[in-house]
């Protein structure tokens, strides 16, 4: 770790480091176009494999495609949330993010069937902004000395909003739809079904090109104003791109917990926190672990498949409790 | 030249800084010092636009310091707080550099490195600018934020107990880097001191404030002196005079 941290910040292996992470993920890539129960191979496509080509062109093209929007941008929503809250370990599924833009989306589904599925996403991105303000209102209501205690005000959050929203799912017999949006998987993405994804896609240019702002957010609301900074703006524009990226994945693939956490948090430990540098790491990085993850749920009981947020919460969950026993190790 | 009418600031029913009014004079050093919970810190922070006024008008330059544009006002007045603890996990050179960012909006401009380079080369920085923030000590992070508002190249730089955390001799080279930043380039800067005898030593102008009022205030001559500290601090302090300074003696 240390060595590959030494590595990491030297600034002339930097940029190769990136690279073959890049490249590694594009390998990847192509290994994912490639699994699956219908075969499909090199062979059948150059010749005249009619019905593979039309299963890579519907099915395992998008569905790779969907991976690594996904992922990079899921990381990435996590990255611009560490920053703007100050707080290493929230993420949209420990702010009640994610739970908000689920309770949008049901609400929408309810309340208006027939919106195109934009608008049904607009609600939801909506519904996650007002979900994450109100848990920054409750953070600044109650004042914690704990960083740890902070994920833990919004995990308590995220589930009071969940527990409304499978009552209400439960009432209106909607409860196969909620948890098909809850866990992630990837699965049941075609062509037509994932480019929602491009817009977190967006999103995850936007954090880079604020990347400075995040930064100097992340340094706190003092230090921002003194360098000439709107820290409120910064913040509301940090908190928007994290709902946008919440909704439409919540809306494409389903939820897929602690990759905004894990991600961010071993690029900060390699890296430091400066959003310049850090955000193509996370961004790569987070579609190579999900890549990863959807690969591995898709072999270990062949030909059946384990969604991919079990196995990315599994692999996940593990990582941040090393993260918080290490930390509490590493400040007493 | 920094000017403050009238200014108030209210926490729940605790006035903090009762109508004060105030010229900092321009160029130089001007400390600030009084008891705890004078308003010290607050009216600096009110001078810094990073605390809101309840009443009155601070000016920088003629510039309100309410209705100013931030980063205009930045490349004009630095500040540096005590609240540094919680912070981002960035190098000192990333650090120092975002000193330059009221200048740059993020768009390094050349020259941007020459600044970085001299501000911690005066902080005896140059060694650890690979280092992260998160494996200082405590006045070795403290200096690398002095080196960030020294990187900013403000005219006017206000400084919040910025001696806190360092040794005698980081302390004392401290005071001596902003006294030559004053006389080498003009500079204005106002520092709240707990310590008498570097504002003593130090400042062209003392100002001591009392229960969110200013007490009173001068040069080291005519604020140094028995009586004067007696009031304001409500203890006996001897003065005393040596090689031409005086200095405070209250460790009986």
């Amino acid at each position: 770790m240390t060595t590959l941290a030494h590595l990491a910040r030297s600034a002339r292996a930097a940029p190769w480091l990136l690279a073959g992470a890049g490249v590694l993920t594009l390998v990847l890539a192509g290994v994912s176009l490639f699994v699956g129960v219908g075969e499909v191979s090199l062979g059948a496509l150059l010749g005249s494999g009619e019905r593979e080509t039309r299963l890579l062109l519907a099915s395992r093209l998008p569905r790779t495609l969907a991976l690594l929007l996904a992922g990079s941008s899921l990381a990435i929503a996590g990255l611009v949330m560490q920053m703007v809250v100050r707080n290493r370990f929230v993420e949209p599924s420990t702010a009640g993010t994610t739970e908000a833009a689920s309770l949008g989306f049901l609400l929408v589904t309810l309340l208006a069937p027939g919106w195109p599925i934009m608008a049904k996403m607009a609600v939801s991105a909506l519904s996650a902004l007002a979900g994450t303000l109100l848990f920054l209102r409750i953070l600044r209501a109650v004042p914690l000395r704990d960083a740890m205690l902070v994920p833990l005000v919004g995990i308590m959050l995220g589930g009071v909003i969940g527990a409304a929203t499978t009552f209400l799912a439960y009432r209106f017999n909607l409860l196969p739809s909620l948890l098909a949006w809850t866990t992630g998987d990837f699965s049941g993405v075609l062509r037509g079904r994932y480019e929602l994804l491009w817009l977190g896609f967006g999103a995850t240019v936007l954090a880079f090109l604020a990347a400075d702002r995040f930064t100097l957010a992340a340094m706190g609301e003092n230090v921002a104003t003194s360098l000439g900074l709107s820290y409120e703006s910064v913040v509301v524009l940090g908190l928007g791109l994290v709902s946008v990226i919440a909704a439409v994945t919540l809306v494409s693939v389903g939820s897929i917990p602690f990759l905004g956490l894990v991600v961010p948090n071993l690029v900060s430990l390699m890296l430091g926190d400066n959003m310049r540098v850090s955000v193509p790491w996370v961004a790569v990085l987070g579609a190579l672990f999900v890549l990863a993850c959807d690969i591995l749920g898709r072999l270990v009981r062949y030909p059946y498949e384990i969604p991919i947020g079990v196995v990315v919460g599994v692999i996940g969950s593990a990582v941040f409790l090393w993260l918080i026993l290490r930390d509490r190790r590493a400040h007493g | 030249m920094i000017e403050i009418r009238n200014a108030c600031k209210r926490y729940g029913d605790a006035l903090v800084v009762d109508d004060v009014t105030l010229r900092i004079p321009p160029r130089g050093i001007t400390s600030i010092i009084g008891p705890n919970g004078a308003g010290k810190s607050t009216l600096l922070s009110m001078i810094a636009r990073l605390v809101g006024l309840d009443g009155g008008r601070i000016t920088v330059d003629g510039l309100d310091v309410a209705t100013t544009a931030g980063p205009a006002l930045a490349r004009r007045l630095a500040v540096l707080r005590q609240d540094n603890h919680m912070t981002a996990r960035l190098t000192v050179r990333d650090l120092v550099a975002f000193g330059r960012y009221p200048h740059s909006r993020g768009r390094p401009v050349p020259g941007d490195a020459d600044h970085v380079d001299r501000a911690l080369a005066y902080l005896n920085l140059t060694e650890l600018s690979g280092r992260f923030l998160d494996e200082l000590s405590g006045g070795q992070r403290q200096r690398a934020f002095v080196a960030m508002v020294l990187c900013q190249d403000t005219d006017y730089v206000l400084l919040d107990e910025p001696l806190n955390n360092l040794d005698m001799r980081h302390a004392a080279a401290m005071m001596r880097l902003w006294r030559d930043a004053c006389r080498d380039f003009g500079k204005t800067v106002v520092i709240v001191l707990h310590d008498i005898n570097f504002a003593s030593w130090h400042s062209d102008h003392i100002v001591a404030m009392r229960d969110g009022s200013i007490h009173s205030q001068g040069t080291p001559e005519e604020i140094i002196r028995e009586p004067v500290l007696q009031a304001i601090y409500d203890m006996a302090i001897r003065v005393q005079e040596i090689g031409g300074r005086r200095v405070g003696l209250f460790y009986e």
